[in-house]
């Protein structure tokens, strides 16, 4: 369905990056500590007795719905996700932690995103010590990793195929406005290609819940994801 | 030339252009026809006048002046909408440079290429699209025809019939009956007869709450039937009551001259009566000689290009593609496969290989909507579903408000994009 560029991604990608199938073991908890404090403590507490500050107490995240500490006011987009199903787990908080705003577009949380992976690694180790422990309760998430799903450098470097993404762009513009205004369904106009790509890739892999959005992007291949952000990227 | 159209299209945007050079009518632009300016051939004449950029001479028939949509259509019986806000006019098409006729089509001569109104006009055409919606089939619900429209409405062409349906509902006296025939499938919008019946109960819940609702249903299931049930026995207990097939719902018999509804054999006196018969491919579709003994229009599932000749293109409810519902959504996004296909063929432009995919949203009550969706792809055979997914029961009150907002969303961005 790609076609040749398609193939040609593949190929590219099988020779890059050949990642072992075996899981991955998180970081390093007592170097997590102390990024916590460095990065996330001026705004969250964690622990058995923390409280709620600037943003939400950390403790007991893993498995909980995005937006649900009885008492804190979020933002409309995180209720909003939450609301969609989104649930914390090691997938879904590495894209978070990484780059807040490709996850949750309108989120309150004022933070650039840690973006060396090791770092990120180590910090999820440590804030995982501080929810449900699978041999106390079996069906807590997990704390080891199958895959990266990190997007590969290939992926966003994909020059889209305009023509083909205006095409394309007439299946989403049954539900999001072509003029970019919101009545109801986020708009989708004028997004910076990489941000756009990233959201999309989001839904693809599940880490953002919509089931609409999961499903319209499950199909698109990479080519045609970067065809669709090249497109919607100077409509207005 | 089966087998040449599925090569053409399989094989994608190199051979495209080889296989079909341009074709020029004879004033000089191709001529495409589009007949009904709904959900399939406002987009359809819409998407090709937009992206040929004056390559195409389209013309759209259209029967009305303005087109209420059967969309949303329920939310106005239940007073979450205004009659107004279902209506859109030709207008912006027209600024498109499309020829709007505000007629009605009574023939179609394939072998002379044209098409006569019923002003008496002809027009000729290169390719003609037929997206007309549909009809009812004669003899549905014995006792019924469509003369007794006005006693026992269908409102399942919005219009008057909506209207109509209103009033009656909002006229029944204080613990009165409320029945509805639900029409065998296929037919029209899936969850619709049901989102009916929600809408319905909402409105007599506030002004009439010992009325009664009586569902009679010749199916065994229908779509999002757990959703609907779990809402009815949550907003509306003990108010509604459905007969399905066990229980004489397939052979009901209608009464208009007393109000009655025969169910198994018993008589029953009713005070509205939303009969909603079962269904074929608009009209104009069937004296084309482009239907087949089902009623409906068989169509190659990469283009929606009619099986029976392809200068032909049949869109929307009227069309037999597959596994699609027939929807506003369906429809509008096989306009937009269609259009892409049709263009490439008369004017050469790149074919893109189709997509298709429908979301249906319905309300139960206020802010609790529930959704149901899927993508399709093209076999040879049909369009097929690939993957879908439907709201889940027990989800919570926020959820099923972000849900109906959606719906909302839907409507503003699918009529923008059929209309302008
Ligand atoms: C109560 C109800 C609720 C619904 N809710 C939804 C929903 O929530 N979501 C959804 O996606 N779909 C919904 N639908 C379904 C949707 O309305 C139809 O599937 C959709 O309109 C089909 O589009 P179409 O283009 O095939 O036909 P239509 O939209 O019916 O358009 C056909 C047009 O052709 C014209 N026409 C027919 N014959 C001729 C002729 N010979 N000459 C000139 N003009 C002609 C008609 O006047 C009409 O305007 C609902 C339907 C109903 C009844
Ligand atoms: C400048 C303040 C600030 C910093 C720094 C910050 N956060 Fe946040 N965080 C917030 C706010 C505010 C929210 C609520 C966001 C919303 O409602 O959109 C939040 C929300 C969250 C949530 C969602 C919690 C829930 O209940 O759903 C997680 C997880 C999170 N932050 C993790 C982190 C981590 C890990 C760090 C450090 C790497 C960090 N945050 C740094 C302010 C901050
Ligand atoms: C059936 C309706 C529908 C269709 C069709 C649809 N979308 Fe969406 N889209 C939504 C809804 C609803 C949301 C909000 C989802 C959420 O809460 O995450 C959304 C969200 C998005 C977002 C994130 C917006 C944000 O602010 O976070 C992007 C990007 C997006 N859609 C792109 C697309 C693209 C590209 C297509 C076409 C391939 C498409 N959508 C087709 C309904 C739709």
């Amino acid at each position: 369905m790609s076609g040749w560029r398609g193939l040609l991604l593949t190929l590219v990608l099988a020779a890059v990056g050949s990642l072992p199938a075996a899981a991955e073991s998180l970081g390093d908890e007592s170097r997590g500590a102390v990024l916590f404090n460095r990065e996330c403590s001026v705004c969250h507490r964690i622990g058995p007795d923390a409280e709620n500050r600037i943003g939400p107490r950390l403790t007991g995240l893993f498995g909980r719905r995005a937006g649900a500490v009885p008492g804190f006011e979020y933002s409309k987009s995180m209720a909003r996700m939450g609301n969609d199903g989104l649930t914390w787990t090691l997938e879904t908080l590495e894209a978070y932690v990484e780059n807040p705003k490709a996850l949750i577009s309108g989120t309150r949380m004022n933070y650039r995103g840690l973006k060396d992976a090791a770092a990120r690694a180590d910090l999820l180790a440590f804030l995982r010590l501080h929810s449900d422990r699978p041999q106390n309760i079996p069906e807590a998430e997990p704390t080891a990793r199958k895959t990266d799903p990190d997007l590969d450098a290939a992926v966003l470097a994909i020059k889209g195929d305009r023509d083909y993404g205006e095409y394309l762009s007439a299946e989403c513009t049954t539900c999001h406005q072509r003029d970019g205004t919101d009545q109801g369904i986020p708009s989708i106009t004028r997004w910076p290609e990489e941000d756009f790509v990233v959201a999309m890739h989001a839904y693809k892999q599940r880490l953002r819940p919509h089931p609409v959005m999961q499903m319209m992007a499950s199909r698109l291949s990479n080519d045609e994801i970067a065809a669709l952000a090249a497109f919607f990227a100077d409509q207005d | 030339m089966t087998l040449t159209r599925r090569s053409f299209i399989g094989t994608g945007l190199a051979t495209g252009a080889l296989l079909q050079a341009p074709m020029v009518g004879a004033q000089g632009r191709p001529r495409v026809v589009v007949i009904g300016g709904g959900a399939g051939g406002a987009t359809m004449a819409r998407y090709l006048a937009k992206d040929s950029e004056g390559g195409l001479d389209i013309t759209l028939v259209e029967a009305n002046p303005i087109y209420t949509t059967c969309f949303f259509s329920n939310l106005y019986l239940g007073g979450f909408r205004d009659f107004e806000s279902l209506q859109h006019g030709y207008s912006r098409l027209s600024d498109m440079g499309i020829t709007v006729i505000t007629d009605t089509a009574t023939a179609v001569d394939r072998a002379a290429r044209s098409v006569t109104l019923a002003g008496g006009q002809s027009l000729i055409y290169d390719r003609l699209v037929l997206a007309p919606g549909i009809d009812f089939r004669e003899g549905s619900v014995p006792g019924w025809s469509l003369s007794d429209q006005d006693i026992m409405p269908h409102a399942y062409k919005a219009g008057p019939q909506t209207l109509l349906l209103k009033a009656q509902i909002e006229a029944m006296p204080q613990g009165g009956v409320f029945a509805m025939i639900a029409p065998p499938n296929p037919y029209r919008c899936p969850p619709g007869p049901y989102e009916r019946i929600s809408m319905v109960a909402h409105l007599l819940k506030q002004s009439n709450p010992t009325a009664k609702i009586l569902l009679i249903d010749p199916k065994e299931k229908f779509s999002k039937q757990a959703l609907f049930e779990e809402g009815w026995q949550t907003h509306y207990p003990g108010m509604i009551e459905r007969i399905g097939p066990d229980f004489g719902g397939a052979s009901a018999e209608v009464r208009p001259a007393t109000m009655e509804v025969v169910v198994d054999g018993e008589a029953m006196k009713v005070d509205c009566c939303n009969v909603i018969p079962g269904q074929v491919a608009g009209r104009i579709a069937a004296l084309a000689g482009v239907t087949d003994d089902s009623g409906w229009a068989p169509v190659m599932p990469e283009t929606m290009a009619s099986r029976v000749d392809d200068t032909v293109w049949v869109l929307g409810d009227a069309s037999a593609q597959g596994d699609m519902p027939k929807s506003g959504f369906s429809a509008n996004a096989q306009a937009k496969v269609a259009a892409n296909a049709l263009r490439g063929q008369l004017l050469g432009s790149r074919i893109f290989p189709a997509r298709y995919s429908n979301t249906c949203w319905s309300l139960i009550a206020p802010d609790d909507g529930v959704k149901v969706g899927a993508s399709y792809e093209p076999t040879p055979e049909k369009i097929a579903s690939v993957e879908s997914f439907v709201s889940q029961t027990g989800e919570d009150a926020a959820l099923r408000k972000a849900t109906y907002e959606e719906s909302l969303g839907w409507y503003a961005g699918i009529t923008a994009d059929i209309f302008g």
